[in-house]
């Protein structure tokens, strides 16, 4: 009887959705019961952060990581991992690549907090209440975990073995994490460090849409602004804005069988610095290429005005971990 | 030399990163030279083939290397060596401004323009006009990360 393997999963800023995909391999989780001892896992079980804390240094086997670091308590419990086990697997876009909760580092023209807590058109705060770090009451210290001023990957804070991309990370690729760790408990050996668990080529490589020799199209189009839309023929002649070409493979092109553009949660390939710019290239260089010659300046606006946030579009999961961020700048927000 | 040192030991308030074109800009800007007209110094002149080949990733690369302007010149519409390269830099650099007005860079710091190889005075004309816009703003890339901190 082969050994079991310690295992801990731990989380940060997130939705809770990666626990949820682990869950979704369905028969196959037995599986990972034969194979695994858990050491942490709060969202399933009954474990709270001193189990962990009491845990021998390195004595948890593979600990995963999903979520962003958002608080000060994010990046203690990410520490408190690195320190308790032997690999760490950055799980999910958040903790690959800061996901969604990073768009929150684009500039904003005021304070987050003011933001959120006293100008929503949706917020009723006659007091200004904002929550803060620690709180008397009674002589009585109440403390909360402060926020960090970025929304970070986890690379940033910790060091990471292993990364396994996606929002959440499909079906297929856990199925792969089982078998990595199966293979793990059965002789011990891992893959070479920083392997992402993924594909290695682009999405376009695994969709099975057909395309078109040469591809083309005239604007940018939500796919429910589309009366009939082929099953069968790429996104991208149809209009629909589809991040396949910059995204890395690995979800079987789950969205685009469904009709939906890609919204690019893998991450980009090996090769490529930063996502969004890639993709930017790649689209905008198939825009009207038939008519290329005359379109006018006006024009142009028009189409590309119709992607009225590039950001949040081209960087929906990759900002806190693209060259752009690094750019940006609150002085010269205009 | 590494790509870095470059763009710093430029020196210059500000600096600007200059993509010229090898087919008309190119010879545009040797013309300005020839010419004896004269220009600012602080531009840093990149030739490639075609604006084309000028990824979106480049620019931001520049900036992040210690440019405070980059600007990005072309052969003409029509003119293009290649027939449509030129068009498709026109493309990619619309939507790629946007998004760098988005994350706040200011627009004064991206510049794409197009100069005939008879342009020189042309050439002359737009880098002293942008290298004097650049004047007017703080520096930008110097510290690694944009702002003035």
């Amino acid at each position: 009887m082969m050994k079991k393997i310690n295992l801990a999963i731990a989380l940060g800023a997130t939705c809770a959705g990666c626990d949820v995909a682990i869950l979704d391999l369905n028969e196959k989780i037995l599986e990972v019961f034969d194979l695994v001892e858990f050491k942490f896992w709060p969202t399933a079980m009954d474990f709270k952060l001193d189990d962990l804390k009491k845990l021998k240094d390195k004595e948890v086997d593979v600990g995963i990581y999903h979520g962003a670091i958002r608080t000060t308590e994010d990046a203690k419990i990410a520490k408190i991992l690195r320190q308790k086990s032997k690999v760490v697997v950055a799980f999910g876009a958040c903790a690959n690549f800061g996901g969604i909760p990073s768009l929150a580092n684009m500039p904003f023209e005021q304070d987050m907090f003011d933001l959120v807590y006293k100008d929503v058109p949706s917020m009723d705060n006659p007091e200004n209440t904002v929550p803060l770090t620690s709180v008397k009451i009674n002589d009585v210290e109440l403390t909360l975990p402060g926020i960090l001023e970025n929304a970070d990957a986890l690379e940033e804070v910790i060091d990471v073995d292993y990364f396994v991309p996606g929002c959440p990370p499909m079906v297929p690729l856990i199925e792969q994490v089982v078998e990595v760790l199966k293979l793990y408990a059965n002789t011990g050996k891992l893959p070479p460090k920083g392997s992402v668990i993924a594909g290695t080529k682009t999405l376009c490589e695994e969709c099975g849409r057909t395309k078109p020799e040469k591809i083309s199209f005239k604007e940018f189009i939500s796919p429910q602004e589309v009366d009939e839309m082929d099953p069968d023929l790429c996104l991208l002649p149809q209009g629909i804005l589809c991040l396949g070409p910059a995204t890395r493979a690995g979800c079987d092109g789950l969205c685009t069988k469904m009709n939906v553009g890609c919204r690019g949660c893998l991450g980009p390939t090996d090769k490529v610095k930063d996502h969004g710019l890639k993709m930017i290239s790649a689209l905008t260089s198939l825009l009207e290429v038939e008519i290329e010659e005359e379109m006018t300046e006006e024009e142009l606006d028009k189409i590309v005005d119709k992607i009225p946030d590039p950001l949040g579009t081209f960087y929906r999961f990759t900002y806190g971990k693209s060259l752009i961020y690094k750019l940006h700048s609150e002085e010269e927000l205009i | 030399m590494s790509k870095t040192t470059q763009i710093t030991e430029l020196n210059s308030n500000p600096n600007v990163v200059l993509f010229l074109c090898r087919w008309c800009s190119g010879k545009g800007a040797d013309l300005a030279g020839t010419s004896r007209l004269h220009y600012p110094t602080n531009v840093l002149p990149i030739m490639v083939n075609c604006s084309s080949r000028i990824d979106p990733q480049h620019v931001v690369e520049a900036f992040l290397e210690g440019a405070d302007g980059v600007l990005i010149t072309g052969c003409h519409f029509g003119d293009c060596h290649y027939k449509t390269g030129n068009y498709k830099t026109f493309r990619r650099m619309a939507l790629l401004s946007r998004l760098l007005k988005q994350v706040g860079v200011n627009p004064k710091r991206f510049r794409i323009t197009w100069i005939s190889a008879t342009e020189g005075a042309k050439f002359a004309k737009i880098t002293t006009e942008m290298v004097e816009d650049l004047k007017k703003l703080p520096p930008y890339g110097k510290n690694g990360k944009g702002g003035d901190s």
